[in-house]
């Protein structure tokens, strides 16, 4: 199969959909003849035209709010917001009305929009440009929360996204925009709420989110030739939350590591532990749930205080050495 | 307007004016919970201005909604069982006083954080210059909104696109309890479009429906027309509290009783009569009627069910793609 970026499968989900429904469009801040600060919709305001890719003042609260209620009236906008740290100007429009407008209206309203950020640190543009903030919207009924890791994720998910009658934010990672994998050319979905289990293995589950999935499996490499044999699950959407695959991969090692790159303190970390420990997985627990996550720190400037602050490849291949050796 | 159009508008701010008396009692008798913003002074507003808009344009306003709910076309029963928190409400008890919604009758609610359904009035009228639809979405929002940030943000993009809204302050003279010129660096509000280029109009007369009415027919027909949002600001007064249980300390009672003499309900009954639309005893008839609806509509609401707690999660999502 012919292989793609994980920009790449992005601009191709968002294509094909304009393609095939006309009640799609885009809509943020320097997505048309810029391309978007990180080219992801380079070339489709040529294809498109400035009907459908809409450029948009700098004004995350009010193009956030002009989705919602666009979408509200059966449009189906896909919002860009430049960086997720942007994400706190737009989360009025995104907590308060576009996840209860159905709710408050008793059912009779319902907004069907995505809304698209790139989360994540490693590019040296300090604590302003760099957070993952995911968990502020997982917290919130009426919203969902995606995020995907690979090429082929990032296209399906983003399909199911956008057919999805309800606000979906959808994280990516500014990192993972060049990385490479297999990716169909026809379209397809891949439905919301549906882990994915990445490598298999019996001593020990990693879960983890968005790049640490990459990282976690390049940590299961190392550990694989020291003879540990790990696991790795991708919930690939964080709400809803597919709780039986990862049960069920907990129940089989007895041991489990969640990594996310988002500060620990109220991470997503906190809720998968309690999803790990209310379930029948518990009884199966040989070693404590352990979380290995971002630091308690905005994110610094230096490539090298950067770095420490959230986890690397080879702190996710010490704690998982320490929770199989029960150091932990 | 032919007669038994000028009697359905009398009987809208009546029912607008009983029904709330009813729910001022309703809140008291601690039947109504949370908060309660009464719109009572401020019925022409509302009344004039819905009456000027075509089935196909949209109106979408703050938390001081229960009036709008009725001149959107919702029925009393349906207004007082929101207020009741019963399954018949208008948001199936989900929303409350200050949610009240149809869709399908082109009212998107009852927004209660200050300012913040202005952005969503401009994706409204986005959605349909973008579909194309010969569509208004008439946007209602108090002189406190226009401190926040969300207002210039829509405003902006609204002017920008040249979107076809219809911004429209009620202009109370408080956001709360507190008073214009202590919280706008401008006296009238109006002049915050000019900041964004946007044509607008002050009218005094928001006391007045017929006033109202040429106001918001000229700026209807302007956005109709294709030629971009427009500004209209209403001046008005509310005769009761920000809310119930609001002791009023920055207002003088005399200042109160002077606007209640410009009773929106009493100009209208003078005008009709005075310009031989309609009898005294025809208006007598129809507030009689409207006191039976709002009657009717307590009754039915008191005795309409709860939401089944087995409906607790309903609505959250849409569960079907």
């Amino acid at each position: 199969m012919r292989e793609i970026t994980y920009l790449e499968a992005i601009r191709e989900a968002m294509t094909q959909e304009m393609e095939r429904d006309e009640s799609v469009f885009l809509i943020g801040e320097d997505i048309g003849t810029y391309g978007g600060a990180f080219q992801v919709t380079h070339g489709m305001y040529e294809q498109f035209g400035p009907e459908r890719i809409l450029d948009t003042p700098i004004t995350e609260l009010g193009l956030t709010g002009a989705a919602t209620g666009a979408a509200l009236i059966g449009m189906r906008p896909i919002a860009e917001i430049m960086f997720m740290d942007f994400t706190t100007l737009a989360s009025e429009q995104l907590v308060n009305q576009a996840a209860k407008l159905r709710f408050m209206f008793g059912g009779k309203a319902s907004v069907p929009m995505v809304l698209r950020t790139p989360a994540g640190s490693g590019t040296g543009a300090a604590e302003h440009h760099s957070q993952s903030l995911e968990n502020w919207f997982v917290h919130v009924p009426g919203l969902k929360v995606v995020m995907p890791t690979t090429p082929y994720d990032a296209k399906g998910l983003l399909l199911a996204s956008i057919r999805d009658n309800n606000p979906v934010v959808f994280v990516e990672h500014k990192l993972l925009y060049k990385t490479k994998g297999e990716v169909p050319e026809e379209d397809y979905t891949i439905p919301l709420g549906q882990a994915d289990v990445k490598r298999s293995g019996t001593d020990l589950t990693i879960v983890a989110t968005s790049i640490m999935v990459s990282r976690s499996l390049e940590a299961a490499e190392e550990l694989a030739k020291e003879g540990i044999n790990v696991e790795v699950v991708d919930p690939r959407s964080l709400r809803p939350l597919d709780t039986g695959t990862i049960v069920e991969s907990v129940k089989k090692t007895g041991k489990v590591l969640i990594v996310h790159e988002a500060v620990k303190t109220g991470g997503f970390g906190g809720e998968l532990a309690g999803v790990i420990a209310e379930s029948e997985a518990f009884g199966y627990l040989e070693a404590p749930i352990v979380r290995l996550a971002g630091r308690e720190i905005p994110i610094p400037y230096n490539r090298t205080l950067e770095q420490n602050a959230v986890p690397q490849v080879a702190n996710i291949v010490e704690k998982a050495r320490d929770i199989v050796q029960l150091k932990v | 307007m032919k007669k038994a159009e000028h009697l359905e508008l009398y009987r809208q701010m009546v029912v607008i004016r009983r029904l709330e008396e009813s729910a001022a009692h309703l809140y008291q008798e601690g039947k109504i919970g949370g908060f309660l913003h009464l719109y009572i002074g401020q019925e022409a507003v509302s009344t004039g201005l819905i009456s000027m808009r075509q089935p196909q344009d949209r109106v979408i306003t703050a938390y001081r909604d229960h009036g709008v709910a009725i001149n959107c076309g919702i029925s009393a029963n349906a207004v007082m069982a929101e207020l009741l928190g019963k399954e018949t409400g208008t948001s199936k008890g989900r929303g409350g006083s200050m949610h009240m919604a149809d869709t399908e009758k082109n009212f998107w609610g009852g927004h209660a954080i200050v300012g913040a359904h202005l952005p969503i009035a401009a994706g409204l009228a986005l959605g349909d210059q973008y579909e194309e639809n010969d569509a208004v979405t008439i946007c209602m929002f108090g002189d406190g909104a226009t401190n926040i940030g969300f207002f210039h943000e829509a405003l902006n993009l609204s002017a920008v696109w040249d979107l076809p809204v219809l911004w429209v302050c009620e202009n109370n003279q408080y956001g709360m309890g507190t008073e214009i010129k202590r919280a706008s660096a401008v006296e009238e509000m109006r002049q915050k479009a000019e900041g964004y280029g946007m044509p607008n109009l002050r009218t005094e007369g928001g006391m007045d429906i017929m006033q109202v009415r040429e106001a918001a027919g000229d700026a209807i027909e302007h956005i109709r027309s294709g030629k971009g949002p427009f500004f209209l600001e209403i001046v008005t007064y509310r005769f009761v509290g920000h809310s119930m249980g609001d002791p009023e300390r920055y207002r003088e009672k005399e200042e109160v009783t002077k606007w209640r003499e410009d009773d929106p309900i009493g100009i209208y009954n003078k005008y009709l009569v005075d310009e031989k639309v309609a009898k005294a005893a025809d208006l007598d008839k129809v507030e009689a009627e409207a006191e039976a609806e709002v009657e009717a509509a307590v009754k039915f609401a008191e005795e309409s069910p709860e939401p089944a707690l087995d409906t607790l999660f309903d609505h959250v999502y849409v569960e079907e793609n």
